[in-house]
Order: structure tokens, then sequence, then C-alpha cells
């Protein structure tokens, strides 16, 4: 173990730090069901983490402990070396943590443009009167950070679509500029809930090379939780393995693959 | 002690106010179970039904105003009167006939709209029947009388006044009120509980899709939840009518069965009658104490004002399902 | 001169940012300004004042800020009549209180204190969503009616129980009392019009717009990815009431002259606001224009050729535009849920690629 707490370099060239976010002995109940049971782990600088497991596994309340939407009753989140308090949602974006949903969560009555600069809200510091005046600070921000926007767009390849309102996109192309409004806040830790989730092989292909673009070109911290084996072991550094609420493996995808109680328990079983 | 009995006599009238709003507010409660519709129309539903079973039962000529407008004509009244029993039975089969005109013209086209769509579709509904309502039968304020016993109770007075030294005052009408509302609440949850169609209507408004999936009409439960909702507005009609006369502020006083709702929670039938009963009792109680005090007439807001109020303390009402939020 | 985006590059940000990015929308928009203040005024009568021009701006007013609240902001309210009100109130204290004050500085503190009671009456959407809020709002329009009604102090002890508008001038012209001439009224509600629909357009396009629009869209995301609900919502609520809250004292000290607080600010005032935004367009500037326009020339029309032209009697008009008027919105949601503005947005692009289609 005393090897993961030194950085090191990944294969593929790029730096991983230290622990940015740790979790430890986090428990979770709604009611008298336990969603999370006393699992720890740590997600360190640059690298992408994967969380997997079964359906039910406690993946997704996982996520939202990590992103502040549920508050678990017992253990701590550390981040960025301090013990985060019980903290609103909003709060726990603007210490620098985005993320995307399982079941898409854009904003339909607004264009794709507009979605990605919700990305930046958070660093738009202009004042009431400016704004309602447009003068100064206000329209200084709107063309910086229409910029920064245009660089994200550029970058995920969807020029074409800047005006239209999200409503009318197909699927992939939702994902996609959900993916982007994230990129927009420039997370220190971006999370992504099933980024694949209901996506054709082709179109997996292009997210997974996003993926991997934004974690090589931006050094961004991921950590995400996916159903597809494959793409899970191809795509990250460690994997954390839920079974019932519980830890059952944490380590590379070759460790993982060969643990015996996640083969039992998950890879053992037929599944797709 | 004498200021205890005339709280007494102001708690009972209370409950019986507060039987009537819970009337109103039964006929939301079955719409928004059924078809997730939240039909601010459901007071002026009372007063058309109202404005049109005392034209039927007086032989007013419909639309009387109009034609006479158009064609310089001078008609008003057929000549004959219907008698009480026909009169509410021809003036439910209007209700029914609504019911289908507004599954068929509007409902059917806004399937799948968000709710608050749908409400305030429903604000349109109630503009559009108000004016109908007016337009055919005029819009003076009429007297409603289908035989319903009036006036003080003696029986209960003198009983009073042998036990307390005072006689309470209670309408003969608020007592008839409240076991008319009793049964038609009886049977509503007989005929939900007992019968296919009961069974349907509450498959319906537990998942669409699914009930649709069984093979339940959506359209004809639809109509039928509206047809009993606007049976249900008559029978509120005939009770507010009778007390107060048949007149516009009658649909303002339907709308209190809002914040009646908003304490007893949308989908609950026990809800609806307590929080009735609790806003009836409410705001003639505070009148009594607090209204001399501030200028009175403070039945205007109190209702509103307590929902207000309670709903931020607890926002899904007294009985209705915890709301958990999802990502 | 062909209506056309074509050959009309956008080389910044800025210039893509702007209001109207088409030339001729431009040009379209600085004509009806011109018109507006060059000519109007000077041919204007107390007729079409009193009963087009001057009432279609205030309600504009009230309507861009009932939209801004409702149509922006996602927040559904019943309440606009009762903020009125408050703005009327407002003014008629102010403006008998301190008679050496600028009127419009009266009406513009209307408008904050209005904001203020908004932002009181908006603390409940925090804990409330959808129609549990429209009719919380409610409570709102009745107390603050009755309020007016009761407390003399609101209405100096007059005995009537009526405000009324003492003469005030701007420039020593009179805009309010009964010496105010038909352009006077017209110019005075003109300016706030155009100044509230820039702050309007400024509001809505930037950092406060977006912030809106995310928790009307989706709350929750919108609290995940930074948005304070509180703040936001709030600041919808107070943005919105300082609006209607203009427009009450504008609709009291210049156009009505006098107000019995009931009639003049009661429910169905709440209701003919939320009528114009669903007519004209939820979420949209334009829109509130539009809706108002329509909802001010409806009964106009209604009654010019009902009574005017068949000499029916009022109340029977009165009765047939509730029936067009209720007609209308259910039309609107079923057909068109983004009103007259989508309307006038579909016919802007198929006028674009005119006269070829594909």
């Amino acid at each position: 173990m005393n090897s993961m707490t030194d950085e090191y370099v990944t294969e593929d060239g790029r730096r991983i730090g230290g622990t940015v976010m740790d979790l430890r002995n986090i428990t979770l109940r709604f009611g008298g069901v336990v969603a999370i049971k006393d699992i720890s782990f740590d997600i360190r600088q640059g690298e992408i983490r994967a969380i997997i497991g079964p359906n039910g596994a406690g993946k997704s309340s996982m996520l939202n402990v990590i992103s502040g939407f549920y508050v678990p009753q017992e253990g701590e989140v550390w981040f960025k070396g301090y013990r985060r308090g019980p903290m609103k949602p909003y709060q726990v974006a603007r210490l620098g943590i985005a993320r995307t949903f399982q079941n898409i969560a854009l904003f339909d009555g607004m264009s794709v443009l507009d979605n990605i600069m919700t990305g930046r809200l958070n660093r738009m510091k202009s004042g009431f009167l400016s704004q309602a005046m447009w003068w100064g600070r206000a329209e200084r921000e709107e063309i910086e950070h229409r910029e920064a926007v245009e660089k994200i767009i550029d970058f995920l390849e969807i020029q074409n679509i800047r005006k239209t309102p999200v409503g009318r996109l197909p699927y992939g192309l939702k994902k996609r500029v959900e993916l982007a409004r994230a990129l927009a806040a420039e997370p220190q830790l971006l999370l992504l809930d099933e980024p694949m989730a209901g996506m054709n092989v082709e179109e997996k292909e292009d997210m997974s090379r996003f993926i991997l673009d934004v974690n090589d070109e931006f050094g961004t911290t991921i950590c995400l939780i996916e159903h597809d084996m494959g793409v899970v072991m191809d795509l990250s550094d460690r994997v954390v393995v839920m079974d019932y609420g519980r830890k059952i493996g944490d380590g590379t995808p070759d460790e993982v693959r060969n643990n015996q109680d996640v083969i039992d328990a998950y890879l053992g079983v037929a599944h797709d | 002690m004498d200021q205890l009995i005339f709280a007494g006599e102001v708690f009972l009238n209370g409950l019986m106010t507060g039987v009537m709003y819970a009337l109103v507010a039964l006929g939301f409660v079955l719409i928004f179970k059924a078809s997730g519709v939240f039909n601010y129309a459901q007071g002026v539903l009372a007063l058309f039904a109202a404005l049109t079973l005392v034209g039927i039962q007086q032989g007013q000529i419909p639309f009387a105003h109009l034609i006479n407008a158009a064609f310089g004509t001078s008609l008003h009244h057929f000549g004959w009167t219907v008698p009480a029993v026909l009169a509410i039975a021809l003036t439910a089969g209007v209700m029914v006939l609504l019911a289908f005109l507004i599954e068929k013209l509007v409902l059917k086209h806004l399937v799948g709209q968000e709710p608050i769509i749908l409400f305030m579709a429903t604000i349109g509904l109630a503009y559009f029947l108000e004016g109908l309502g007016d337009v055919m039968w005029g819009a003076d304020i009429k007297t409603l009388d289908v035989g319903l016993p009036q006036g003080i109770s003696d029986a209960i007075e003198s009983t009073t006044a042998n036990w307390f030294g005072y006689g309470f005052f209670i309408d003969r009408l608020d007592i008839w009120a409240t076991v008319i509302a009793a049964a038609l609440v009886a049977a509503l949850v007989a005929f939900s509980q007992y019968t296919k169609q009961g069974r349907a209507m509450r498959a319906v408004a537990d998942d669409h899709q699914a009930a649709l999936s069984v093979g339940i009409s959506l359209r004809f439960i639809w109509v039928m939840v509206w047809s009993i909702a606007g049976f249900v507005a008559l029978v509120a009609g005939i009770m507010w009518g009778t007390k107060s006369g048949v007149q516009f502020s009658l649909s303002l006083i339907a709308l209190k069965a809002l914040p009646v709702l908003m304490l007893g929670g949308f989908t609950s039938i026990p809800g609806a009658i307590v929080g009735g009963l609790i806003i009836g009792v409410g705001e003639k109680l505070f009148e009594f104490l607090i209204g001399p005090m501030v200028g009175g007439a403070t039945e205007n807001w109190f209702a509103y004002v307590l929902a207000l109020l309670f709903l931020v303390f607890r926002p899904q009402g007294l009985f209705g399902e915890r709301i958990i939020e999802r990502v | 001169m062909i209506y056309r985006e074509a050959g009309d590059f956008k080389t910044s940000y800025r210039s893509d940012g702007q209001t109207f990015p088409i030339r001729l929308d431009r040009w379209g928009y600085y004509a009806v300004l011109a018109v507006a203040f060059g000519v109007l005024p000077f041919v204007i009568d107390d007729y079409w004042a009193n009963a087009v021009f001057v009432p279609f701006l205030i309600y504009a007013i009230a309507a861009l800020g009932l939209n801004i609240l409702t149509g922006y902001a996602g927040q559904v309210s019943l309440g606009t009549g009762g903020f009125m009100a408050v703005g009327a109130y407002a003014v008629y204290k102010l403006m008998t209180a301190f008679p050496d004050i600028s009127v419009m500085i009266h009406i513009l503190l209307a408008g904050g204190i209005t904001a203020g009671v908004g932002v009181l009456f908006g603390l409940p959407s925090l804990r409330i969503k959808g129609f549990y809020l429209a009719v919380a709002t409610l409570a709102a329009q009745f107390f603050l009616v009755w309020l007016f009604n009761k407390v003399p102090w609101f209405y100096n002890n007059s005995a009537s129980g009526q405000i009324t508008a003492p003469t005030r001038t701007v420039l020593d012209i009179a805009v309010t009392g009964p010496t105010a001439t038909a352009p006077a009224k017209y110019l005075t509600c003109l300016v706030f019009v155009v100044a509230l629909a820039w702050v309007a357009r400024n509001l809505t396009r930037g950092t406060i717009g977006r912030k809106w629009m995310a928790i009307r869209d989706m709350d929750i995301a919108a609290e995940i990815i930074g948005v304070n609900p509180l703040a936001a919502k709030l600041s919808a609520f107070a943005v919105s009431s300082f609006f209607i809250g203009i427009a009450g004292a504008l609709l009291f000290a210049v156009y009505l002259g006098a107000a019995e607080v009931g009639e003049a600010f009661g429910i169905n005032k709440s209701f003919l606001v939320l009528f114009m935004i669903i007519i004209g367009g939820l979420g949209s500037i334009f829109g509130s224009f539009a809706g108002a326009a329509f909802l001010v020339l409806l009964p106009v029309l209604l009654k010019n050729t009902l009574v005017g032209g068949f000499g029916w009697p009022t109340d029977l008009a009165a009765h047939i535009e509730l029936m067009v008027v209720g007609a209308l919105i259910v039309t609107f949601l079923i057909v068109e849920p983004h009103g007259l503005a989508r309307l006038w947005q579909l016919a802007k692009e198929k006028l674009r690629l005119w006269p070829f289609p594909h």
C-alpha cells in the first residue's frame, strides 16, 4: 500500500499525484435500508477512478455522497486535505466538484451554449447592477467565459449545435453536452454517472475517447460509475467494486479482475 | 363561561362550514388522483351546476340573453317549472355531457404535459365556464330551493338551552349538508374500493402507462372521474346555493377548497375532510377571537395563510405521501 | 431589402450576443422606438391613451415582471394583483407624505417596497413547488387586499376607503391627477417601459438569467452545478415584484387616478397578467409585450364589435369576453404553449428562408 501514496507516472505518461478525495468509513442509510456500509477508498490527483458493481450495489448512492447530495450518517469525507462538513450541494459544487447524471439532467428550455455557460456560473462575479445595465464587468465577463466555453465546444466537437435548444438533441449528443457543462466548471474532480448508459458502440467509443482526452489534456481527476466492464477496464487506473453496499474489491483493473470475491459476486455470474 | 359557550357555537358552525369546504375539496382530490390534473375549475363547476339547476327548475330558456340580443326577441322562460328531483337528474346529465366535452376538447390534447400547464389550462376552463354559465342563464343572483330544510333548528336550540342556559343557533341546512356529505363520501369510498371501475380508477391514478397496458381505457376513466367530480360539484352547488344564493362569489368560496387541499394533501380523501374541518373551524374561531381586533373579514385570507404556514413546515400536507427527491 | 442573416457575419462574441442579431430586426426596433417617442406623443388623444396605449404599457411592465418569475424562473404566482396593490398604496403614501420629491422617484421606491414584500411572500418557494406554490401565492393576494382594505393608515383615513392620486408634475408638466394630459401619461409610462424592458433583457441574458432558467428547467440539477436556490428564487421574486410594483403604481397614479383595492387589484388582475404571459409566451420579453397588447386590445375590439356594432348589452359582451379569453388560454396551451412569441419566431424563420424553403 505504501506505493499508493507516492506520486507516480503511468505507462502512457500521465502524472498521478496525491489523494484528492478521501472517503473514510462511509455508511449511508435510508430509513432502515443500508445503502452503503462502512466503505473507505480514495481518489488521487489526475487518475481515472471507477466504481463498479451490480444493480443496486450502492454505486449511485456513493457518487451522491461524493457530490454532497446525500450526507452519510457515519464516516468522513476529506477533500483536498480538509474534512468536508455537511454542505448544501451548491456549496460542494463551488469547491470544484462537477458531475454528470445517469438520467440526463440538462436544462431543456435553454440552448446548448447557455447550458454549457451555466457550468461557469460559479466563476462569474459581476454584480447585480452591472448585469442590469449590461455594462462593465457583466459584459466583459460574458465574453471571457464565452471564449472559454467555445474551447470546450471545439474540444467536444459540438460547434454545429451550439444554438440549438437542448430539448431537440438526440440522446448521445445530450450526454456530450452534459459533459461539456461539467467541464466548463473546470472541476478539480469530475464525477460521471454512467456516462455510456444507453449508447451504441460507436457513441461509446466517442465518449471513451473524450473521457481519456479530458483526463489527458486538462489533467482532470475523474471518478466514474459504469456498467460496461470492458469500457471500465480499458479506461480506469483503479477500480472500486461494490456489492450490496459493501466494498469487495479495490485496485488496478488487473488486480480486480483476479480478485476471487469480485469474480464470485459480479464477474462470476452471467452479466452483460 | 359565556365566552366559552359562544366559542362552542362558533366551533360547531365552523364544523358545518368545513363540511362544505370538504365537499368541494373532494371533487379536486378525485380528479387529481385519477388524472394528475389540479382542477382549478372545480369551484366554477359548482357554480355552473347550481346555475344550470336553477335554470332547468324554473324553466329558463338557455342563452336567452344571447338570442334576444342577436335576433331582437324577448325570450326568457318556457313557462313551466320542473320538479326538483327531475331537475337535479337533468343537471347531472348536463354535468356528464360537460365532462365528456372537457375530455374530448381539452384533456385529450394535453396528455403528458407538465402538471403546471394542466393547472393553467383549468384556469382557462374556469373562465370559459363562468362566462358560459352567465351567457346561458344570466348573471343575476338567483335563489335555489330544492326542498332542503332551512332555518334554525328548534330542537337543537331548545336542547342546548336546557343544557347550557343558552340555545345554539344551528342551521338545519348545515345538518343536512353534513349528512349528505358523509353519505357521499361513504358512497365514493365504496365505489373506488369495491367496483371494477373504481379499481380501474385507482390503477390510472397510480400509473397511466401501466393502466393502459392492462387494457384500461384512459379516456373512459377520465370522463367518468370528471362526471363524478361534476356530480360532487352539483351537490356542493346545491348546498352553497341554497345557503347563500347562486352568484359568482360561490366560485370564490369554492376556491377555499385549495387551502383545504394543501392542508390535507392532494391525494387523500380523509385528508380533504379533515383539512376542510380544520379550515372551517379555524377561520370561524379566528374571526370570533381575533377578528374584532383587526377589523374583521379575516375569513378572506385566514385559510390561505394557515395553509401557507403549514406547508412551509410540512410540504406534503397532513396525509400526503412524503416527497423524496432523487437525481 | 430582404430579411436575411446570410452575409451578416458575426466577427466577435459581443456582436453574436446582441439583442437583435439580424440587421432588419435591429432597424425595426429603432423604428418602433422612433415612432413611440417621436410621433405618437403628438398625435395621441384621450381615447387612444386611456383605452389602448397607457393600459398596454402598464400591463406590459406587469407582464414582464410576472414573466421573469414564471417564465424565466419557473415559479407560478397568483399574487400579481396583491403585489400591484402594494405598489399602488406605496406610491400613494409616498406622494402624500413627501409632496416635494419627484413622483418618478416615488414610483421607483414603490417598486422597491414591492420587491421587499415579494421576497417575503417568496420565502415559501424554497419549500414548496409548482401549483402548491401557486396556491400559496393566493395567500399574498387575499391577505394584501384585506390589509389595504382594513387598515385606514394605508388610505390616509379617507371616508370612501379609496385612494386618490394628487397632481404631481415632471418638468412642470402634470403626469398624475385630473389635469394630466394624454401625451404626458403616455410618455411617463413609455419611459418606464423602455427602461424596464432593457433591464429585463439584460438580466435574462446574463448570469442571473441563466440561474433562473436552470432552476426553472431542473431545480435539483441546478443546485448540484452550483446555483444557490435561495438566492436564485428570491432574486426572481424581488425583480419580478419590483416590476409589478411599478406597474401597480403607474396603474393607480397615472391611469386610474383613484382606486379601491378590492376592485382594482382583485384576484382577476392576477389572472389577467398570468393570461398575458401564457398567450404572449412564457420566458420571452417580446411575448410579454405581445400578450399585454393582445389582452388589452381584445376587450376593446369585442366591445366595439358587440356593443358598438351589434348593439348588444354590455354585460353580455363582458360574459362573452370571459368565454373567449378562457377558450384562448386553453387553445394556446394546447396548440402553442410558447404563445405568440413562438408564432412570431416561426414566421420569421419562414421568412428568412423564403422563397427557398429547403
